[in-house]
């Protein structure tokens, strides 16, 4: 029988860290206040003393918490990422979350009994790339990247001792991850390097009577009428005119919802789901991780006979709620094209 | 357990327009008076972060309540949250919803970006801005209160 995949939520605050672990998170993921991590939004994020008071609630429990570094280190400042790993050993963290390969390999120089999880900002989609993480920074579990097929995912497990993390449930990145510069095409910072796309200080909102525009650094990217669900302000989630047609030209703003392929994804041996939303609040991190919660535990316990197994009407509507513009997708699990 | 206030559910409601006709016709002042009231006494208990309401220092915010007719306007100054009763213009920061929606978030049984992507809540004006605000009040440690007699009781972890 397939093992128990762990639950992996977020956390931008210390109180999204409790409503995670009340709520049946197995480990929980959060990042420094600073440009080391991928989520540095403004007043987001964890000093020293709220990341030591929420590792010690988490353990209290005994889940475990990860820390996301996982920017590219920038010429010149190195240090600031190694004093992050240093700081996140030094508090006690079950794990570091990590992309840039210098960084990996400092943690796995400087602290080699620290696990270190390969960030879906690495990139790595194919089993070669991670168990080359494997024998070069000793890494003990990869996220992939949301490119894959259900297919593709489970030939990546069957091909490597490393621990499998996937995605969940959250807000999709267009099917470039980690990789992606279009925030820096329009605003000259991103994930890699800041740790933000589309930064909050280049995006404009603006209501009129009857439609809602938004821009990022005076690029219109949508425009909204007033009964349309809207996204986050990224470049790949705009409508553009191609062609004389204005349409979603890369992705609608939708978000990821693994719940009806969970019996499969336990099935190939999936050692961990993950949940995004770091940027979001507490209230959402409760709401989806207590879903989440429900839906694996009903799909283990029905793994004998996966048939058993069906998505209740009522995760579907709390999950389609919180869901970016109120949409849900398979995302590239189902994807018929390869 | 966690932080969030047990009150029951609210659900999504407008109220009949006539309250938005009355409520508009009446002096705002109050308004702004009774939520900076609020949020300086919030500030004194040590609720709200140093660092992020530095960062507040000469900032001024609306909040309108669409099917009440209210709006309330502050700005923050010298450390503390003062009323604004001769609006400047556009402040530096507007958060629109009806009033199902603001009790909704305040009482953490949405979330702010949940409201915002099905159009419930607007928020125009400084981006930056409102995302420090958002995640200051996501921040916040609320007390635990029981529905029966109001009685706050503050969560050990």
């Amino acid at each position: 029988m397939a093992a128990k995949p762990q639950l992996v939520c977020p956390a931008g605050s210390l109180a999204a860290l409790k409503a995670a672990v009340d709520n049946g998170a197995d480990d929980v993921y959060l990042g420094f206040r600073n440009d080391t991590n991928a989520r540095n939004f403004a007043g987001l994020n964890f000093d020293e003393k709220s990341l030591a008071e929420g590792i010690r609630y988490a353990h209290q429990r005994k889940r475990r918490v990860l820390a996301a570094i996982n920017t590219y280190a920038q010429a010149g400042r190195f240090a600031d990422w190694t004093r992050a790993v240093d700081n996140a050993a030094a508090l006690g963290i079950d794990a570091v979350i990590v992309a840039d390969p210098a960084v990996l390999d400092y943690a796995a120089q400087k602290h080699p009994a620290m696990r270190r999880h390969l960030s879906v900002q690495a990139s790595a989609t194919s089993y070669e790339a991670i168990n080359f993480c494997r024998e070069k920074f000793g890494i003990q579990r990869a996220v992939l990247p949301r490119v894959l097929t259900l297919a593709q995912v489970e030939n990546v497990i069957r091909n490597t001792d490393v621990e499998i993390e996937v995605f969940g449930f959250g807000s999709l990145c267009v099917m470039n991850e980690g990789r992606c510069w279009l925030s820096s095409y329009a605003t000259g910072e991103s994930p890699n390097t800041i740790g933000a796309c589309s930064p909050a200080k280049f995006v404009q909102w603006e209501k009129k009577p009857n439609e809602m525009d938004v821009r990022l650094n005076g690029i219109l990217i949508d425009r909204y009428g007033n009964d349309e669900n809207a996204g986050y302000p990224t470049i790949c989630k705009g409508r553009f005119e191609v062609e004389g047609e204005t349409y979603y030209a890369m992705e609608e703003p939708a978000s990821l919802n693994v719940l009806e392929m969970l019996p499969e994804i336990i099935k190939i041996g999936v050692a961990a789901i993950k949940v995004e939303g770091r940027q979001r609040s507490p209230t959402y991190v409760a709401q989806v991780t207590r879903v989440l919660r429900q839906a694996l535990d009903a799909a283990m316990s029905t793994s004998a006979a996966p048939d058993k197994y069906s998505v209740k009407p009522a995760w579907a509507a709390e999950l389609g709620k919180v869901s970016e513009g109120s949409q849900i997708t398979l995302g590239a699990y189902n994807r018929p094209w390869r | 357990m966690t932080n969030a206030l047990k009150l029951p559910t609210i659900p999504a409601f407008t109220l009949p327009p006539l309250f938005a006709r009355l409520g508009a016709r009446l002096p705002q002042w109050p308004h702004s008076l009774n939520l900076v009231l609020a949020l300086n006494a919030a500030k004194k208990l040590g609720m709200l972060p140093e660092e992020t309401l530095q960062e507040l220092e000469e900032r001024s915010f609306r909040v309108t309540v669409l099917d009440t007719g209210i709006t309330a306007e502050f700005c923050y100054r010298g450390g503390s949250f003062r009323p604004v009763f001769v609006s400047p213009g556009q402040p530096d920061l507007h958060f629109t919803a009806r009033l199902s929606a603001f009790l909704q978030l305040v009482s953490r049984q949405e979330d702010a970006d949940t409201l915002f992507f099905n159009r419930t809540l607007t928020v125009e004006g400084d981006t930056e801005l409102g995302l420090r605000v958002k995640n200051m009040l996501d921040a916040l440690e609320w007390p635990s209160l029981s529905w029966q007699g109001m009685r706050p009781t503050f969560v050990k972890s």
